[in-house]
């Protein structure tokens, strides 16, 4: 009886720091926003992070957008044949990334670059006490640490996407026209019949803005409420790949019913 | 690295954002196909518009002289109204019919303009009386499947019952 009462009480305590959880992220993000001039009175605080944050992620953005082009390219090609309509290979990779693949796996790369390099950097300026430091020397760290790195973040995400949706179609086109031999005029043309810039391409850019935002913010909350420990920020970083990853899948679920479903 | 390295870069990742957004829109989105000319709008009446959708082209002889506004229902004639805006450029008679024909076989619907005779043009507002509504794949079938039970039913051995299958 004793301890079903303890598993019990430990169910609630569970649910109850869940809701706490969320509701001192909440807390965060508001603080954050409320301290957002910063980023219009130093814009240049903001470039070093959408420096950090985003020419660094270039690289691997570029490449994994590239080879996923290219798997869209072949993948698509094989099953579009058995129906004799590989032309319309171009519509296919082009929607796949501008609505989905983009900001997805973009915003997933993104939690794993940039979001942990953020969460680590926070964690280990609160181990080393210089938070701490700059309260004491009434420098406020939200406007002077966070702010700055929320926006590097929200504004860095979409470019990246927009970069690797760029790529990947670049990347399914060398695929299904240089290598495959697809009819390149057919290509293009069945893409630009298909893909709408207001329903594909407009809400691919919001859904990366949504990640952008939600992906910086998990990252800077887990940094910022890491234990001041080598343990405690190692267990922060792994919390912000493994939220960070989850709030995009659902968030993206939910993104996607709301926009596509007409 | 000193700042203006760093704004460099900046403004470089940032125009790369740009330019990858203004490809996606051109190459890759029909951006390009967006005219921004002047339009007249017309209506026409059908009675079935199958799958037509705001936005679908209108082509005469194939060319795309302009798009479909808007669709509603009229309460007063229990018909569908249709919209039409035709890019300025472009006249047609006034007893021009308009139907909804399927690019493919199971392409997009669109509307065919079929200019007429007359000597004054369609003009801002006027109404498009001639029109054909979009064929619809179910009434075809059941006129397909009753004509050919029609004639099974006038041959011989009509009426006989098919042998059952033993199991």
């Amino acid at each position: 009886m004793n301890a079903l009462s303890q598993r019990i009480a430990a169910l609630g305590h569970g649910f109850v720091s869940m809701i706490t959880g969320l509701g001192a992220f909440a807390r965060l993000f508001g603080a954050i926003l409320a301290r957002s001039g910063v980023v219009l009175r130093r814009p240049r605080l903001t470039a070093q992070q959408v420096h950090f944050i985003g020419n660094y992620s270039l690289l691997i953005i570029g490449v994994s957008g590239l080879f996923v082009g290219f798997v869209l390219g072949l993948q698509g090609y094989y099953t579009l044949n058995r129906y004799g309509s590989e032309e319309a290979l171009g519509l296919l990779v082009a929607l796949s990334l501008t609505r989905e693949l983009g900001p997805v796996v973009t915003a997933l790369l993104f939690a794993g670059r940039a979001g942990t390099s953020l969460t680590a950097e926070i964690g280990l300026m609160k181990a080393g006490e210089q938070i701490s430091a700059m309260e004491v020397m009434a420098v406020d760290p939200i406007r002077r640490v966070l702010a700055p790195r929320f926006w590097g973040g929200v504004i860095a995400m979409p470019v990246l996407a927009a970069v690797f949706s760029m790529v990947g179609v670049l990347g399914g086109w060398f695929v299904g026209v240089m290598l495959i031999g697809i009819d390149p005029g057919a290509f293009w043309s069945q893409m630009q019949d298909g893909v709408d810039v207001i329903d594909d391409v407009l809400n691919g850019v919001i859904k990366s803005l949504v990640f952008g935002v939600v992906v910086t913010l998990i990252a800077l909350y887990q940094g910022w409420t890491a234990r001041a420990t080598p343990e405690g920020v190692s267990r922060a970083t792994t919390r912000t790949v493994v939220s960070g990853a989850l709030a995009v899948l659902g968030l993206d679920f939910l993104l996607t019913a709301l926009m596509f479903a007409h | 690295m000193t700042r203006e390295k760093t704004d460099f870069w900046v403004g470089l990742f940032i125009l790369l954002g740009l330019i990858a957004l203004v490809f996606l829109a051109l190459r890759a989105g029909n951006m390009s196909s967006f005219t921004f000319t002047p339009t007249y709008r017309v209506q026409a009446h059908f009675d079935n518009v199958g799958g037509l959708k705001v936005r679908a082209p209108i082509k005469s002889s194939g060319v795309v002289v302009g798009r479909v506004a808007a669709i509603g229902f009229d309460n007063q004639r229990f018909q569908a109204t249709v919209m039409l805006d035709l890019e300025q450029s472009y006249v047609f008679p006034k007893d021009t019919s308009a139907s909804i024909l399927t690019s493919g076989l199971l392409g997009e619907q669109y509307i065919g303009l079929t200019p007429g005779g007359d000597e004054q043009n369609l003009a801002d507002g006027d109404t498009i009386e001639f029109t054909q509504s979009a064929v619809v794949l179910e009434d075809l079938i059941s006129k397909f499947l009753y004509s050919s039970a029609e004639k099974e039913g006038t041959g011989p051995g009509a009426g006989a019952a098919a042998p059952a299958a033993s199991h």
